[in-house]
């Protein structure tokens, strides 16, 4: 029998609401792909609960299922019994983090990336800097043949920086065309501005052109959804507790988020700080949530495309918010939305799940570019930076005609 | 066991046979984890030869074998007792051959149920029998426990579908059963193969009649102050003549725990019971069919009448009584899902036995059922660790079972024998009608090696198998809790 690791009582007590029903293992990609029990949602909540009853250790099987996992949460979505799997994850991993059960390359990348790179705008901006040198002399290429072969892999999973120009912060204050029907703050994100960094502007441009005066608090900062999902909760809790006081300081209406992954998080904050992680939670909206909650100006620009939408798992299972980012394409005249067959399904992005699954990510994406291929679309659209990379990425690959955007970027088009 | 950890290892590769304590433990119960037993290794095969090959490893080495789908069966089905090799069908989940003309399909044994009615869609086609759990459980599976659905009432089981099977004896033979034509000369031995629950052989291939999409559908919904009135109103709109697709009952906890989930539908949830009744054919016959039901209904006590307005709230109803036992995981860390058949006559009489039973020892019991088959599922919620309310739990199952084989009953309509219900076979069956199952098993499976400790009363095989005997109590309770 093995020895029970300490403080797993949150985790009992949510591998307690599975009855092993199964209903949740076609949802999983990971099951989908591998048929093991132990890589879907019950097996991984059996695991939890196994490790928890002292049964078996937490090293091993269960551990390396635990991270396997792509946090997607489509089992939430499957499943009846309300298993809130996503806290149930978030623990376990920080079981794994606190008795330091786990082992392998993937380890030392999370660790490096998350707790070194990303929460420091500075030093990730340095880093996004170098990769963007790098890539512009080439250097990268150069370098490749003489890296070990699994880092050339991931290396070509790495996105690429876009120029100092897009990357460009927004500024603290846009105020809101004609009279302002309210005033909201916008999360800017960490990994947001350096790549993504015309989204955020269209974004900002979108909620003024629809009358809400934009505030971008300066003391916010990374949301720590990715240093949760690794098990890294004091990180986590640090990074949610500065945003706390930027965002409630902001006397706002709402705080508005076009990337799924940090809505999801920065929604479920109640659960890491009680009380004013609540009060932060309760104002968070979806970008394409809010405008369709509020009304949004219906544009006149014509898109002549056929768009498929492409639900990010955090948007979908996360926050549940489905329609919304619809509404929002099938508003712009000339857009035909078309559904494709895998639109509910993880692209396998998970954060930095691509880095470190490498092999599980790209099966994963590899049965969503089936279904887009076969629908054959001019634009791909969806709302979380992970996912953009990654099917921009895999469109291209695939050599898909069709191009990556965000939905908010496509109604700020049809705006001008 | 390494011996055959390694020659199982050379079929399937290390990565398609795992045999570590910590790789096979979730293996070590179905859908209904009461009962449970560690196997000693589970590989993954992709076609039948791995599976010949498999099951001669197994033979060489003197080890029983279970062949597994998606592990959904609520009766133990797929326990590895005796330490026995686990044959996770998973990975065989192609379809093979579809003949829309013919409207037959030939696939794998561990396609998902769901997944080949989407499949034939574009043809018009659907594969009938649809268990509640068909987003998950297989085709293997369905036809080792002739599985049912809610569209049993019409369609009929599983049984009535298959046409044709692959089936790998435990000596290593592949014997084909059936054909696609639907006429086989000579004994029905699909008919023998489908519900025996792996005891048999591996299924490897199964060749199954589609059937074409109905032109028009109908899902009205009954909403009653009591189950048993109900009941009665099942027994009269059979009486009339009338052939719905499906007729379902949820009572008022099943309601309040569905409309908690993910799979709520808006259904009432002051009403006492509903009743889902589905109509399919063309429509103008519908719409009589559909006025004389709800005038039935009424009679009977129904409230009112409500008629699904389009296919996306028939779709929510039909996600919400399938989500119905998941959904009961809300009311307690266990579900105990029970399944007993009783002549439909027998039902408003039965259903308040049960439910009599259920208060009596002050358990947490909910009633969804295939009404218009006369079977039951009375679920139960409870704690396993917690030893008395177990206890409470076992003896309520057992009334249960015996009053409906008191009203003429049986013992499973749809979720098989397994380990589960082993012991109560004797209260239908006599010796000699076990004689003659015994027999005809062993002429499949001489040294009984394949799915041992299953459908026959106790044997040496399986103690591991009786919850009692596993000492849930050395769990804690809840922290805090004595
Ligand atoms: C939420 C829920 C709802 C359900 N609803 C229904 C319902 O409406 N109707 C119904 O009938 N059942 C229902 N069930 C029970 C269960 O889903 C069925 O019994 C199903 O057919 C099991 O399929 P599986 O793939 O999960 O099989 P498993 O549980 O893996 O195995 C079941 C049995 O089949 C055998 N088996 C599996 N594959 C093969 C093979 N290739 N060859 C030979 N034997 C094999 C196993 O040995 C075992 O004995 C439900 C279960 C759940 C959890
Ligand atoms: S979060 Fe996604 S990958 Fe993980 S168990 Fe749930 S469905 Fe599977
Ligand atoms: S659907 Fe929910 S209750 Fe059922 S097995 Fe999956 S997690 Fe457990």
């Amino acid at each position: 029998m093995a020895e029970t690791p300490s403080g797993l009582g949150a985790l009992y007590e949510r591998s307690l609401d599975c009855v092993h029903c199964g209903l949740c293992l076609s949802s999983c990609p990971t099951y989908v792909e591998t048929g093991r029990e132990a890589s879907s949602p019950r097996g991984r909540i059996y695991l939890a609960r196994g490790v928890a009853e002292g049964r078996i250790s937490l090293g091993g099987v269960a551990s390396e299922e635990f991270y396997a996992c792509l946090g997607c949460r489509a089992c939430e979505t499957a499943c009846p019994s309300g298993v809130r799997y996503g806290e149930l994850l978030e623990e376990a991993r920080a079981a794994v983090e606190r008795e330091d059960a786990r082992t392998g390359p993937a380890r030392g990348i999370e660790w490096f990336a998350l707790r070194r790179i990303v929460p420091h705008p500075v030093v990730l901006r340095a880093f996004v800097n170098l990769l963007g040198l790098a890539q512009r002399l080439r250097l990268d290429r150069l370098a490749l043949p003489f890296l070990p072969a699994a880092l050339r892999e991931r290396h070509r999973l790495l996105p690429s920086v876009p120029s100092r120009l897009e990357r460009r912060p927004l500024p603290p204050r846009i105020r809101a065309e004609g009279e302002p029907r309210g005033r909201v703050a916008l999360l800017e994100g960490c990994v947001m501005p350096e790549f993504f960094g015309a989204t955020n502007r269209a974004t900002a441009r979108v909620l003024a052109r629809n009358g809400y005066d934009v505030v971008v608090p300066e003391a916010q900062g990374c949301c720590g959804a990715l240093q949760a999902h690794a098990g890294d909760a004091d990180t986590a809790r640090s990074l949610l507790d500065r945003n706390c006081r930027a965002f409630l300081d902001a006397e706002v209406d709402a705080v508005v988020v076009n990337s799924a992954g940090c809505g999801a998080h920065l929604r479920g904050a109640g659960h890491w700080l009680p009380g004013e992680g609540d009060d932060l939670a309760e104002r968070v909206r979806d970008i394409a949530e809010f405008l369709v909650e509020a009304g949004f100006r219906a544009p006149t620009g014509r898109i002549e495309a056929r768009v498929c939408y492409d639900d990010p798992c955090h948007l979908l299972h996360g926050q549940g918010v489905k329609d919304a980012p619809r509404r929002l394409l099938e508003s712009i005249p000339g857009v035909e939305l078309i559904e494709h067959a895998d639109a509910a399904a993880c692209c396998g992005a998970a954060g930095i799940y691509n880095l470190t699954h490498p092999e599980m990510s790209q099966a994963v994406l590899a049965r969503k570019l089936d279904a887009l291929s076969a629908a054959d679309p001019d634009i791909i659209a969806t709302g979380n930076p992970g996912c953009l990379m990654q099917l921009a990425k895999g469109a291209a690959e695939r050599g898909l005609r069709a191009r990556v955007v965000h939905p908010i970027e496509l109604l700020e088009e049809a705006y001008r | 066991m390494s011996g055959l950890v390694d020659a199982l290892t050379a079929i399937v590769g290390a990565e398609g046979c795992l045999s570590r304590a910590d790789e096979v433990f979730p293996y070590e119960c179905d859908g209904l984890s009461l009962h449970a037993a560690t196997p000693g290794a589970v590989v993954f095969p992709r076609d039948t030869s791995d599976v010949v090959r498999i099951v001669r490893a197994c033979a060489e080495h003197g080890r029983s074998f279970v062949p597994r789908g998606a592990g959904t069966g609520l009766s133990g089905g797929a326990l590895a007792c005796d330490e026995a090799v686990v044959i996770e069908c998973s990975r065989m989940n192609r379809v093979l051959e579809v003949n829309p003309e013919a409207r037959w399909a030939r696939v794998q044994p561990g396609l998902v149920n769901a997944d080949l009615s989407r499949a034939v869609a574009t043809h018009g086609l659907f594969y009938a029998p649809d268990p509640s759990s068909q987003l998950a459980c297989t085709i293997g599976g369905n036809v080792a426990e002739n599985s049912g659905g809610p569209h049993t009432l019409k369609y009929g089981t599983t049984t009535d579908h298959v046409l044709g099977l692959e089936l790998v004896l435990s000596s290593g033979e592949v014997v084909r059963l059936g054909s696609a034509c639907g006429v086989a000369p000579g004994y029905d031995l699909v008919g023998a193969v489908v519900g025996s629950e792996g005891t048999l052989g591996v299924v490897t291939e199964v060749t199954v009649n589609l059937e074409p999409i109905p032109e028009a559908i109908a899902t009205l919904l009954g909403i009653f102050g009591d189950v048993v009135s109900a009941c009665r109103a099942v027994g009269e709109i059979i009486r009339s003549g009338l052939v719905p697709a499906a007729l379902e009952i949820m009572d008022r906890r099943t309601i309040e725990a569905v409309e908690a989930s993910v799979y709520a539908a808006g259904l009432p949830r002051d009403a006492g019971a509903v009743l889902l009744i589905e109509l399919d054919g063309p429509p103008p016959a519908l719409e009589r069919q559909r006025e004389r039901i709800r005038a039935i209904a009424m009679a009977q006590g129904a409230s009112r009448v409500d008629v699904a307005r389009d296919a996306d709230e028939r779709e929510r109803f039909w996600a919400a009584r399938k989500g119905a036992f998941g959904a009961m995981g809300r009311l307690g860390p266990d579900l105990y899902v029970h399944d007993a058949v009783v002549p439909r006559a027998k039902l408003p009489e039965v259903i308040a036995r049960v439910c009599e039973i259920g208060d009596r020892y002050g358990l947490k019991l909910s009633n969804v059922f295939h009404a218009g088959d006369g079977n039951l599922h009375p679920n139960i919620s409870f704690d396993r660790r917690n030893p008395d309310e177990l206890d409470r739990v076992l003896a309520a199952g057992d009334e249960i079972l015996r009053t409906c084989v008191d009203a003429g009953g049986v013992i499973t309509g749809e979720h098989g024998v397994g380990t589960e219900k082993r012991d109560f076979m004797e209260l239908i069956f006599s010796e000699a009608d076990f004689g003659a199952m015994k027999r005809l098993r062993r002429a499949f499976d001489p040294e009984q090696r394949s799915n041992p400790g299953k459908i026959f009363p106790s044997t040496r095989f399986c103690t591991e198998a009786n919850p009692k005997a596993r000492g849930y109590d050395r769990v804690p309770l809840r922290e805090g809790e004595p």
